[in-house]
C-alpha cells in the first residue's frame, strides 16, 4: 500500500513535466509575440527597446533554457510577472482567483454528488415509473447540453421569468446559486446515470435478497445494504468530475462574470499572456492529477476487495 | 403486453438475422427505438438544412441592415436581428452548416489517425505499444477541452484549425478502443486460420481483424460527433473557434449572452439550436450503441 502511494506520487512528477512541456511548446509555436507592436494596446517599440524587453523577460534565450528556467522557478511557486497586468505577478493573480474557482467548484461538485446520488437512487427504486423518467431525462439534458447553453436557459428562467437570482456577479451568496447549478448539472447527470445502473445491479444481488428475506424494511435495505455497494463504482467517476467542473468553469465564470481563474484563463488566452496561461494550465493540471490520486486511494479504502 | 411480444419475437429474429448480417440486425433494432429514431430524423433534417442553407436562408448571413439593430422577432425577421442588423434566422441556418461540418468532418480525421495507430499498436505490441499506452495516459491526465483551447490559441481561429485541434486530441480515445479490440481478436482461431492459409500482415489486419473490431469504433464515432459539435461551440463561444463573419451557434451564444438583459433573443435561439442538436445526437448515439452491442452499455 505505502509503496503504491509513493510510486503514484512519484508518477505525478513526469506527468506534470510533460504537461508543462506541451503547454510551453504550444505557447511558443504561437504566432504573435507579447512584444508585437501590433498587438492590442501595445506601444510601437523601437528594435532596441524590443531587444531590451526580450532580454529582461528572458525571451531571447534558446527554448530549452527558457523551459529549464521556467520549471526551476515554477517549483518555487514563481511564475513571473503577468504580461497583461504588468504590475501584478502571476502568483498574486492566482492566489486571488483560485479560491473563488475552488469555492464555486466545490459547491458545484457537492451539489452534483448529492443531486446525482438522489436522482440515481430514486430512478433505480422506481424503475420504469415516473421518478425514473424524470431523473433519466434530467440526467440526459445535463450530460448532453453544454453548460453555457444551460446557463443561458437558467438566466432566462430564474432571472427574467422568475426574478429570483441576479444574472451575474459574485458578491453575495445569492449570486452563487445560478453559476453553481449551471456548473453542477453535467456532472450531476453523469453521477445519476451511473448510480442508477449500479443500484439496479445491486438491488438484484443475492445479499440484498438476503437482507429482505431476514425481514428488513425497505429503508435499511436501500441505505445500509444496497447503497454502500452501489456507491463504489460511482467513486471512480469523481476524477473525471473534477476535470468537468474545472474546464466547465471557464464558460460558467465568463457568463456569470465570476472573478475566478477560469475567466482569467479565457482573458489571458486572447492576450497571449504566456506566464499566466502556463500557470493556469499547470495549476489545473496539478490539481486534477492530485485529485485523481486521492480518488484512486479512496477507492481502495472503500472497496476492501481491491489490493495494491 | 408489448414487452412479452418482443421477448418472444427476439430470439427467432436473431438466429435468422445473424446469418444475414450484424448490421441489418442493428438497423432493425435501431428503427424500433422511438427516441433514437426521432433523434436520427432531426439529425437528417439538420444535415439537409446545412446542405441547402443557400436556398433556405431568406437573406445572406453577412447582409446588415443598420436601420434595424437588435430587433425582436417580427414578421419580417422571424427570429429578430443581431447587433449588426443581420437576420438571425439566416445566420442560424448557416450556423447548422458549421456544426454539421465540424461534427462529421472531425470524426473522419479522428478515425483516419486513431484506427491505424490503435490497430498497429495492438497487433504489433512491443515498444510502440508501450509508448502509445504511456502517451494515452498523459493525454488522459490533461483535460481535453483545456488542450483544445491551447492548440486553438496557437493555431488561430478558423474551421481548418478546429479540424486539426479536434483531430490531434480526439484520436486517442478511438486508438485505445481499437487497440483493445485488436488485442482480443488477434488471439482468435479464425485469425490463426487465415494466417495458416498464408494471409499476410496487411490482409490479416484489414480483412480479418478490423471488420470484427468495427462495432465499438462505430459507437465511438457516433458519440464523437456531438462531442466535436460541442467543442466547436465552446471554442467559438470564447472566441477562438470560427472566424467572424461566418456564423456559428456557439459564437452567437457567446456574443449574445453579453446583451442577455436587453436582447434575450440574440442568445436564446442559438442556445435552443445547440441543445436540440446535442440531444438528438445523444439519443441517436444511445440507440446505435444499444442496437449494435447491448454489451457496450
Amino acid at each position: 500500500m505505502l509503496q503504491y502511494v509513493v510510486s503514484r506520487i512519484l508518477w505525478l512528477i513526469p506527468t506534470l513535466l510533460a504537461m508543462a512541456l506541451v503547454t510551453f511548446l504550444v505557447m511558443h509555436a504561437t504566432p504573435g509575440s507579447p512584444l508585437d507592436p501590433v498587438a492590442e494596446g501595445a506601444n510601437p517599440l523601437s528594435p532596441e527597446a524590443q531587444k531590451n524587453l526580450a532580454a529582461h523577460y528572458g525571451l531571447d534565450r534558446p527554448l530549452h533554457e527558457q523551459f529549464a528556467i521556467f520549471v526551476g522557478k515554477a517549483v518555487r511557486g514563481d511564475f513571473g510577472n503577468s504580461f497583461v497586468y504588468k504590475t501584478r505577478t502571476v502568483r498574486e493573480i492566482i492566489v486571488d482567483t483560485f479560491p473563488i474557482s475552488l469555492l464555486l467548484g466545490s459547491m458545484a461538485l457537492a451539489l452534483a454528488i448529492v443531486g446525482g446520488l438522489t436522482l440515481g437512487i430514486l430512478a433505480a427504486i422506481y424503475q420504469n415509473r415516473t421518478w425514473d423518467y424524470v431523473s433519466v431525462s434530467l440526467a440526459t439534458v445535463g450530460v448532453a447540453v453544454p453548460n453555457f447553453v444551460l446557463a443561458v436557459f437558467l438566466i432566462i428562467l430564474f432571472s427574467f421569468v422568475l426574478p429570483l437570482f441576479p444574472t451575474g456577479g459574485w458578491d453575495s451568496p445569492r449570486d452563487w446559486v445560478l453559476p453553481t447549478v449551471a456548473l453542477a448539472l453535467a456532472p450531476m447527470g453523469i453521477i445519476a446515470r451511473f448510480t442508477r445502473a449500479s443500484m439496479l445491479e445491486v438491488i438484484r444481488a443475492d445479499y440484498t435478497l438476503t437482507a429482505r428475506a431476514k425481514g428488513l424494511g425497505e429503508v435499511p435495505v436501500i441505505f445500509k445494504h444496497a447503497l454502500k455497494n452501489a456507491f463504489i463504482p460511482v467513486v471512480t467517476l469523481l476524477g473525471p468530475m473534477f476535470a468537468a467542473v474545472g474546464t466547465g468553469s471557464f464558460f460558467v465564470e465568463s457568463i456569470f462574470r465570476v472573478p475566478g481563474m477560469g475567466r482569467f484563463f479565457v482573458l489571458s488566452m486572447t492576450g497571449r499572456d504566456y506566464p499566466m496561461i502556463m500557470a493556469v494550465v499547470l495549476t489545473y493540471g496539478a490539481f486534477l492529477a492530485i485529485m485523481n490520486l486521492v480518488v484512486d486511494l479512496l477507492y481502495g479504502v472503500l472497496d476492501p476487495r481491491i489490493r495494491y | 403486453m408489448g414487452r412479452a411480444a418482443v421477448a418472444v419475437a427476439v430470439p427467432v429474429d436473431e438466429t435468422r438475422i445473424r446469418m444475414s448480417s450484424l448490421w441489418r440486425d442493428g438497423a432493425r433494432r435501431l428503427l424500433r427505438n422511438r427516441l433514437a429514431l426521432a433523434g436520427g430524423i432531426v439529425v437528417v433534417l439538420l444535415c439537409l438544412v446545412a446542405i441547402f442553407a443557400d436556398f433556405l436562408a431568406p437573406l445572406p448571413y453577412t447582409k446588415s441592415n443598420f436601420g434595424r439593430l437588435n430587433e425582436a422577432p417580427s414578421r419580417e425577421y422571424p427570429l429578430g436581428t443581431d447587433q449588426l442588423g443581420r437576420d438571425l434566422l439566416s445566420r442560424m441556418i448557416y450556423g447548422a452548416r458549421v456544426s454539421m461540418l465540424v461534427g462529421l468532418g472531425a470524426q473522419v480525421i479522428v478515425v483516419l489517425i486513431g484506427v491505424p495507430i490503435g490497430a498497429l499498436s495492438g497487433y504489433l505490441g512491443g515498444r510502440m505499444d508501450i509508448f502509445l499506452t504511456r502517451f494515452i495516459d498523459v493525454m488522459y491526465a490533461f483535460p481535453r477541452l483545456l488542450f483544445v483551447i491551447l492548440v486553438m490559441s496557437a493555431l488561430g481561429a478558423g474551421l481548418m484549425n478546429i479540424f486539426i485541434a479536434i483531430g490531434l486530441t480526439g484520436w486517442v480515445g478511438i486508438a485505445r478502443q481499437t487497440r483493445a479490440q485488436v488485442l482480443a481478436i488477434k488471439e482468435k482461431e479464425f485469425v490463426d486460420g487465415a494466417r495458416a492459409l498464408g494471409a499476410g500482415f496487411g490482409r490479416l489486419l484489414a480483412c480479418h481483424i478490423l471488420p470484427n473490431a468495427l462495432t465499438p469504433i462505430v459507437v465511438a464515432v457516433t458519440f464523437g460527433i456531438p462531442e466535436a459539435i460541442f467543442t466547436e461551440a465552446a471554442l467559438s463561444f470564447i472566441g477562438v473557434g470560427i472566424n467572424p463573419p461566418t456564423p456559428s451557434w456557439g459564437q452567437m451564444v457567446g456574443e449574445g449572452q453579453q446583451y442577455i438583459r436587453s436582447y434575450w433573443h440574440l442568445c436564446v435561439f442559438p442556445s435552443i439550436a445547440i441543445a436540440i442538436t446535442m440531444l438528438s445526437f445523444t439519443f441517436f448515439g444511445d440507440g446505435v450503441r444499444d442496437a449494435l452491442g447491448p454489451k457496450l452499455k
